[in-house]
């Protein structure tokens, strides 16, 4: 459990001694408080401070990693309920299940799928960043191969190896190598067996119990054999079971500081309703799954919950970022206006959104003003007459205009003498203030 | 090491609120956070209002303007399908016609409507304004008394204009929607303007402002989760209403519920993304807390109906 600053100044010897670069024992201490420090920096420390203190610093939920290679999947360490209080730091892991009792053919689609499953939003490519391989045909020949097609054609995709049997697992982890793949298959009744399996092969274990006390209980027993790295699934499928376990394993290990339950979650989310199994991985996204599982990887799902994570996982002190350039809306012409905004991405997107919708074509110049809204940046000096003109001067869109025209924010019209002064041969005109009224304003001027 | 599960007990508690004469639907009324019945009582589910306009729903991209190809041109006929076909609990009638850059019909005008869709229907009625401030004063009012004795919700009231608003919702016994710009301070000086009025406090609902996925829903989350957070864990009894999500028209305004699988074959299939992208951004306005939706598409709304169910059965594994 995280200590604040005061409870950790009472752990220190309180003699003010700078040792450690600060000018204070308190100040130190809230240093520590804020993870900016580190313990080892205070020579006087008693050592049942230093033990008190070390265990404090461990995150309350523990950093487990599974794949290999440029896409390895990291999640825990996560810090806090409520995503206003800070950042959530590890994006859930959205797998793909793949069994094993279907026909080649049914796997080859499958893979494709996630091979093809990239996209980019907001400059991030996203994509489903694991396959769970799952053993239901009881035929270990049969799971074998799945592993090898998975290895073929998508060698660089993290894998989930989702089996119950320690003879199939030791066996499968045998050809996956250096993979380090996830070992999900802890149960009660194999997990001594599976315990070694998982240290032999130094890779991650799930752990699988009905309920919060039960897969506890097992994660300690797990613990004990040496597998520290841990995923926990309570059997939780359905959304409102997810959200009270996730929730009160969260609050155990943040608020509690409960080891036992300090460690990722996988939720299974498949259905055979395609838009309720959405619902339900988003249930999962927010309410703190590392891992969601699902059944299918269509298009349009991805598309939605890919953009969900970057939602929720965003951080809520930094404002989203657009990339700074002119963007084309529709097809403009040399005749087309110059509309101006800054790059903060909801700004850009609602603007854009706007223009698009009433299909009047037009230029959107988007200017770097480190992520501020226009009256924000216009405040901080960043959205000004002179930085105005200089980057429409140098963006090369002079040149390709016939006519020259640039609509400013209505509520900066302040802006606009200054601008036609230092913009010479344009037209400076003042658009809405809103958004919203950019459609009526476009569609009702002259042509 | 045993396991005690952390549960919490809240001092506050929302309101909860019940509209309609005919046919009735209560809403709100919770101890704790959204669907945590596991420790808190939630004594009612959350409601699905399912939106008609007074004017042709002509921007509506064609998944969502095609169920209601048959109807949309009156909108008695339309509430009408919607309570009877889609078996709607609730409708949200948006007064879009008078808006100054759409048709900009008078208030008279506006109460006729409000009148025709009261005696189509009788589920209860959520009657809203353009959304444009000075006009709203004028249409919400007239609305608000042609509605007098259905005990309908009526909005929104936003700064500029909840004066107006409000006496109208006072003079004829209609619940009201304040509404401000996902900020928290906003939110609950709006209330306290409104209550001081001689309004009861129990007869507003919150609109945080919605916004839709990837347009905005982390400010919305982000300021549900903390208004709600004022209201039970610090008893704060300014922020206890429930709240609304006016879904559908920010959702389906998106780019993904628009652009052709042709122009962007990545993004998969047009109609489902639409779908998907209404119900991921009400699926998680619910999960921050709110409790009255506003939306379109019925597939969309079915599908929130199954989740609701699920949601609020923490106790079946």
């Amino acid at each position: 459990m995280a200590l604040s600053g005061v409870q950790i100044f009472k752990l220190l010897p309180k003699t003010n001694c700078k040792k450690c670069g600060h000018p204070t024992c308190l100040a130190f201490a809230m240093k520590l408080a804020q993870r900016q420090a580190s313990v080892d920096a205070c020579p006087d420390m008693s050592d049942e401070s230093r033990g008190l203190l070390g265990a404090a610093a461990e995150p309350p939920i523990k950093t487990v990693t599974f794949g290999a290679g440029p896409h390895v999947c990291t999640m825990g360490e996560e810090t806090v309920l409520y995503r206003h209080e800070k950042k959530f730091v590890r994006p859930t892991v959205i797998a793909v299940r793949i069994a094993d009792n279907q026909p080649d053919a049914g796997i080859h689609a499958a893979l494709a799928d996630v091979l093809n499953s990239e996209i980019d939003r907001i400059g991030q490519k996203l994509r489903i960043d694991a396959i769970l391989l799952d053993y239901v045909s009881g035929n270990s020949a049969r799971y074998q191969q799945l592993l090898e097609m998975v290895m073929a054609q998508a060698p660089d995709v993290p894998m989930i190896l989702s089996v119950q049997d320690a003879d199939v697992a030791e066996t499968a982890l045998r050809s996956a190598g250096t993979k380090k793949p996830l070992l999900h298959g802890v149960i009660a009744d194999n997990f001594e067996a599976m315990s070694q399996v998982a240290l032999k092969h130094k890779v991650p274990a799930g752990i699988i119990a009905q309920g919060l006390d039960a897969v506890a209980q097992l994660a300690e027993k797990v613990k004990g054999i040496g597998v520290s790295e841990l995923v926990i699934d309570s059997g939780a499928r359905t959304a409102g079971v997810v959200l009270r376990d996730n929730t009160l394993a969260r609050r155990a290990a943040i608020k509690k500081n409960f080891k036992a339950l300090g460690y990722p979650v996988i939720t299974f989310a498949g259905r055979d309703d395609a838009m309720l199994e959405t619902l339900v991985a988003m249930t999962g996204i927010a309410k703190y799954s590392s891992i969601v599982v699902l059944n299918r990887s269509e298009q349009w799902r991805n598309l939605a919950l890919f953009t969900y994570r970057q939602n929720i996982y965003t951080d809520p002190q930094v404002p989203m970022q657009v990339e700074q350039k002119i963007y084309k809306v529709g097809e403009p012409t040399p005749e087309s206006p110059v509309i101006i905004t800054t790059n903060f991405s909801l700004t850009y997107f609602i603007v854009a959104g706007e223009i698009e919708n009433c299909r009047v074509p037009v230029w959107l110049a988007v200017m770097d003003c480190e992520g501020m809204s226009v009256l924000t940046a216009w405040a901080a000096g960043k959205f000004t007459p002179a930085k105005i003109a200089q980057f429409i001067q140098e963006s090369g869109l002079p040149e390709q205009l016939t006519k020259k025209e640039l609509v400013i924010p209505g509520y900066l019209a302040i802006l606009s003498g200054a601008l036609e002064e230092k913009l010479p041969g344009w037209t400076v005109t003042v658009g809405p203030r809103e958004a919203n009224a950019l459609p009526a304003f476009l569609k009702n001027r002259p042509q | 090491m045993a396991f005690t599960e952390p549960k919490e007990a809240f001092p506050g508690s929302i309101y909860d609120v019940t509209f309609g004469t005919e046919r009735t639907v209560t809403f709100g009324g919770e101890h704790g956070l959204a669907f945590h019945g596991f420790e808190g009582a939630a004594p009612h589910l959350p409601v699905i209002a399912f939106e008609v306009q007074d004017s042709l729903p002509d921007d509506w991209p064609e998944a969502v303007h095609d169920v209601y190809a048959g109807v949309s041109g009156d909108p008695a006929v339309w509430a009408r399908f919607c309570q009877d076909e889609l078996k709607a609990q609730a409708i949200a009638l948006r007064l879009l016609s008078t808006h100054p850059d759409r048709e900009d019909r008078p208030a008279a005008d506006a109460a006729k409507t409000v009148a025709d869709v009261l005696d189509a229907v009788s589920v209860p009625i959520i009657i809203l304004g353009s959304n444009h401030v000075e006009k709203d004063a004028e249409v919400l009012v007239a609305a608000a008394e042609a509605a007098k004795g259905r005990k309908c919700i009526i909005g929104k009231a936003q700064e500029k204009n909840y004066r107006t608003i409000t006496a109208a919702a006072m003079a004829n016994d209609h619940l009201l929607i304040a509404l401000s710009e996902l900020d928290i301070n906003l939110c609950k000086q709006l209330n306290i303007l409104i209550t001081q009025m001689g309004y009861a406090r129990e007869r507003i609902i919150i609109d945080p402002m919605c916004s839709a996925l990837g347009y905005g829903l982390d400010y919305t989350w982000s300021v549900m989760e903390r208004i709600r957070l004022a209201a039970l864990a610090q008893n704060d009894a300014v922020m206890q209403q429930p709240m609304l999500a006016d879904v559908g028209m920010y959702a389906w305004k998106t780019k993904e519920a628009q652009a052709p699988e042709a122009e962007l074959p990545r993004w998969g299939s047009l109609k489902q993304r639409g779908i998907a992208w209404e119900a991921i951004t009400a699926g998680s306005m619910l999960l921050t807390g709110a409790e009255l939706l506003i939306m379109r598409h019925p597939e969309a709304v079915a599908s929130l109906q199954q989740f609701i169910g699920e949601l609020s059965a923490a106790d079946e594994r």
